[in-house]
């Protein structure tokens, strides 16, 4: 194609070749760029190991889904919609941006592999693409600065708001577009008006509709359009990317390493230090994150890497009732920490010793997270919250920071295995309350069995909870399974006590536990609570197989050999609300699911939109039940709410917390005689026919 | 300031039942779990907060068997620099004015500026603090809720008293504290915490360290003597109201009203 124009390589500026600017602005931008990285990367240096550089093709396929396929932004719709577009168009244009900026001072430079139908395929692309990213930066701002939806929205006490950022980027990448597209654009009316054979420009594209517009423009001052927008694109290209490592933005470059280093596997908390064993513990002269060098260098990647896009914060139950956490800001603060004390320039390079908690982060704040994993789960980019909270917990746990309201189970814990200090020797007195037709054997020297019922602290000893354990018992009786409970040799499965930062007492009770466990010699555990279901599968290690009795359920419902009743109530609606532990955490939706729906007769909805993965933590198990945190509501509250206006006036859980938060949260708003609540167990249970 | 703190391990009132042994001379013990007496332990966590801020240390000591090692350990996990056992079987059965003694030995041996108590243990009869600071000729204050160093010389002690009004005084050191739950919060001590210091080096000081006759402490030298222990039968006018929330919190407060609980 003949060029009719000057190009940039050939130009001059200032009375100076074009060239050198041509050559200069790379140079600085890419100097300054490498500068930026180099100190950003030095607190990633000086922070805790993480082992991340296993499991390659596994984090090859994250990459792919949630980085390359963009797997988790529809879940907002329309800013997943204008995110895609955005994030496909940088995909395609960062080829055209790059060989632009090369062919101001090599002239016609062609992209290898460029060159014939391919590049022709690839122009109409890039034009279409800088057109819908055009669109899409519109549309963002508008939304942004106009209709400012809620989840960007930034409470005082975290600062000012973060939209005047957004709508800078915005402007920058707008920039991007239109002086790309009207560099060609001039070209294209130039050769037009001179009768030479024109560019190709994608009908209706953005370039297309400047070369209309352009097409009675005298020679001259196309000329300069062609010559200023090159530089314009240029500047704008290194500022931005110069920018980027500033803020929010960051994600552009960080993501695609945050996304191949998340977290793999759902369900369980990272050692205390990468690289020291269990037994070697005793020898760490710290525990936890005291000082922002205590983070692994992931989780520091997790700081630079949240676009503040309030997904997470969205999701949080806490932050949903007002309790003085937020996700978002977490990552926020400790983004803002990480650049204020390695700024760009000065810094003595030293990490910084003091501590966090009381400086950026306040105890109640980290004691509100329930470790429901709703953050973990909606984050596009694959930050994670759950062990930095662990890790700040156990800070706090070594410093004694630990609120009274929580003192008195964990020494109950230590000295009886279980939050509330009740005798061992009572731990299987649930059992007296089945007739003698649902025999419960207490594994020991003189009973065996093959099933292990781990019925753990709760089921055990709590009054209310007690008939979930009966109803397993029951359930496990009807189905022929040979079974048996641990009795005064169970301990609290530990669940919490590991996720609340007390480390070290976990491991006593999970030691005491393995070794009952063994002692019993079965082959195979169930349990009906979803906290010690995750805690035997995940926490622990070298058990036998381990099972929720949904799954017992399921399986014996498929079989046959569990018959159902129709339903008692049929005026009565259901719904299920998933436990986090069962559910997000070990991604168990479809057995309780297919259990319920396997009485006959019963209605059951969906609270759709909070479901699943998406399910609204009741308040929190375990040692969460102890806590008293600053909120405006209960979770259980907000969660009985979205029952009812699902329609449903049953809710039907597996996990005997969530019954109790629910329970209370019923009584609490006042709706019993509205609204009841059962377990699943319960619910089967009832409706067994027995044979 | 050198601080001494009396810490007792006792049964834990949470997390025991408590029943009377078949003799009835005791309580049955054989599946109780020991803890160090709350009081005591808001007492430590004070003496910890002021030599944080006035420089010092904290030495606890605790009066019992072998086993009370484990509290001065707890204690030590907590943030205490030294502890030290008092154990003889010769003090086995002292009564109050036998322990008082026994600890007014063990300060002696050291030179405090200030000693702490709790202000009763949960098994106790809340005597030993004041006998202590009787037989050592110092001030004492009971159930303080406040402390605050006013110079090398004084206290500003808070104390809680009747009708939870509050009381502020002076007082001169060195002087003998109890100490009242709620005056901090107690630090948390963790199995780490205990694992860290399960090695020190305790010492353990009978009668002869502690330069005592056997003769005026323990049984022999006891003045008051338990005769019995029994759970007094259920006595009358407890009344146990039925109905719902509002019902009961109604009916309550007819109650109240009739006797003068509410005007």
């Amino acid at each position: 194609m003949e060029s009719v124009l000057t190009s940039p390589a050939a130009a001059s500026l200032f009375g100076l070749p074009a060239m050198i600017f041509a050559i200069i602005i790379p140079l600085l931008g890419i100097g300054v760029f490498v500068y930026i990285i180099v100190r950003r990367v030095t607190p990633l240096i000086q922070a805790a190991p993480d082992d991340r550089l296993n499991r390659v093709p596994e984090r090859l396929k994250m990459v792919l889904k949630i980085w390359l396929a963009q797997w988790r932004q529809p879940r907002y719709l329309l800013a997943g919609i204008i995110h895609i577009v955005i994030f496909f168009g940088f995909l395609v244009l960062g080829i055209r941006s790059i060989s632009l900026v090369i062919i101001g001072f090599a002239d016609h430079f062609v992209m290898p592999g460029f060159g014939g139908s391919f590049g022709r395929m690839y122009n109409v692309l890039k034009d279409y693409a800088a057109t819908l990213v055009l669109i899409a930066c519109i549309t963002a701002a508008v939304r942004r600065g106009l209709f400012k939806p809620a989840r960007y929205a930034v409470p005082p006490r975290y600062g000012h708001g973060h939209t005047s950022e957004a709508i800078f980027v915005l402007g920058l990448i707008s920039t991007l577009m239109l002086s790309e597209s009207l560099f060609e654009a001039s070209q294209a009316a130039a050769q037009v008006q001179q009768g030479v054979p024109a560019e190709f420009l994608a009908p209706l594209s953005l370039a297309w509709i400047f070369r209309q517009m352009l097409s009675g423009v005298a020679l001259a001052a196309l000329q300069g359009i062609h010559l200023s927008t090159y530089f314009i694109h240029d500047f704008t290209f290194f500022f931005f990317l110069c920018f980027l490592p500033l803020g929010k933005h960051f994600h552009v470059i960080t993501s695609l390493f945050n996304v191949f280093f998340m977290r793999l596997e759902k369900g369980r908390v990272k050692p205390v230090r990468y690289g020291v064993e269990d037994d070697q513990l005793d020898e760490l002269e710290s525990f936890g994150v005291k000082k922002f060098t205590d983070f692994t260098w992931k989780h520091i990647l997790d700081f630079y890497t949240c676009a503040d896009c309030g997904r997470c914060s969205d999701r949080c139950p806490a932050n949903t009732v007002g309790r003085p956490l937020s996700p978002r800001f977490v990552s926020i603060k400790g983004r803002d920490y990480a650049f204020r004390h390695y700024p760009l320039g000065g810094g003595n390079g030293r990490p910084p010793s003091e501590p966090l908690m009381g400086d950026i982060y306040s105890a109640d704040e980290i004691w509100s997270c329930t470790t429901c994993g709703a953050c973990e789960q909606e984050c596009p980019l694959g930050i994670e919250y759950i062990d930095k909270m662990v890790d700040l917990r156990r800070g706090m746990v070594e410093e004694g920071m630990v609120p009274q309201s929580l003192q008195k189970p964990l020494g109950a814990l230590e000295k009886r295995g279980n939050p509330w200090g009740i005798m061992e020797k009572k731990r299987a007195e649930w059992t007296k309350a089945l007739s003698e037709d649902y025999p419960v054997k207490i594994l020991d020297r003189k009973n065996s069995a093959a099933t292990l019922y781990f019925v753990d602290s709760i089921s055990s000893y709590d009054d209310r909870m007690q008939s979930l354990a009966c109803a397993t018992a029951k359930i496990l009786n009807g189905v022929g399974i040979d079974f048996g409970i641990l009795g005064k040799a169970e301990r609290d499965s530990g669940h919490e006590v590991r996720r609340f930062g007390e480390e070290m007492l976990f491991q006593d009770l999970r030691a005491h536990n393995t070794d009952a466990i063994a002692d019993a010699g079965v082959t195979r555990i169930v349990t009906a609570d979803p906290h010690a279901f995750n805690a035997l599968k995940n926490d622990y290690a070298e058990l036998p197989p381990v099972e929720h009795i949904s799954q017992t359920i399921a399986r014996h419902v498929k079989s046959g050999r569990l018959r159902l009743k129709p339903v008692e109530d049929r005026t009565k609606v259901y719904t299920y609300h998933d436990p986090c532990y069962l559910g997000r955490h070990n991604e168990l939706y479809d057995e309780p699911r297919a259990a319920i729906d396997a009485i006959p007769g019963l209605k059951r909805v969906e609270m759709t939109g909070n479901c699943r993965d998406r399910s609204f933590c009741c308040g929190g198990g375990g040692l969460m039940l102890f806590y008293e945190p600053e909120e405006e509501q209960r979770m259980g509250v907000l969660r009985v709410e979205m029952a009812r206006k699902a329609g449903a006036d049953v809710i039907v859980t597996a996990c005997p917390f969530c019954l109790v938060n629910i329970e209370d949260a019923i009584k609490v708003s006042g709706m019993e005689g509205q609204m009841e609540a059962i377990d699943l167990a319960e619910l089967v249970e009832r409706h067994m026919v027995v044979a | 300031m050198e601080i001494l703190v009396c810490v007792k391990r006792v049964p834990d009132t949470a997390e025991n039942e408590i029943e009377v042994n078949r003799e009835g001379n005791d309580i049955r013990r054989d599946d109780l779990v020991y803890s160090v007496n709350e009081w005591d332990n808001y007492a430590v966590e004070e003496a910890i907060q002021i030599v944080d801020k006035v420089g010092g240390s904290v030495t606890v000591v605790s009066l019992g068997d072998e086993e009370a090692e484990e509290v001065v350990r707890r204690e030590m996990a907590m943030g205490a620099n030294n502890g030290i056992l008092l154990a003889d079987e010769a003090f086995e059965g002292s009564d109050g004015k036998g322990l008082a003694t026994i600890l007014k030995a063990a300060v002696a041996k050291g030179n405090y500026d200030l000693i702490l108590t709790g202000a009763q243990a949960d098994d106790g009869a809340g005597q030993v603090g004041g006998m202590l600071a009787a037989m050592l000729d110092m001030p004492f204050a009971s159930l303080v809720n406040s402390i605050e160093v006013l110079d090398g010389q004084k206290l500003k002690v808070g104390r809680e008293i009747e009708g939870g009004n509050q009381e502020m005084n002076e007082i001169d050191l060195p002087c003998v504290l109890s100490i009242q739950t709620g005056i901090n919060e107690p630090r948390y001590v963790g199995i780490r915490g205990i694992r860290k210091v399960a090695s020190v080096e305790i010492p353990v000081w009978g009668a002869s360290e502690l330069g005592l006759v056997p003769e005026a402490v323990g049984a022999v030298g006891a003045k008051a003597q338990r005769v019995d222990y029994f759970v007094p039968a259920p006595g009358e006018g407890a009344e146990i109201l039925e109905g719902s929330t509002d019902e009961i919190a109604a009916k309550l407060i007819e109650l109240l009203k009739a006797k003068g609980g509410l005007k």
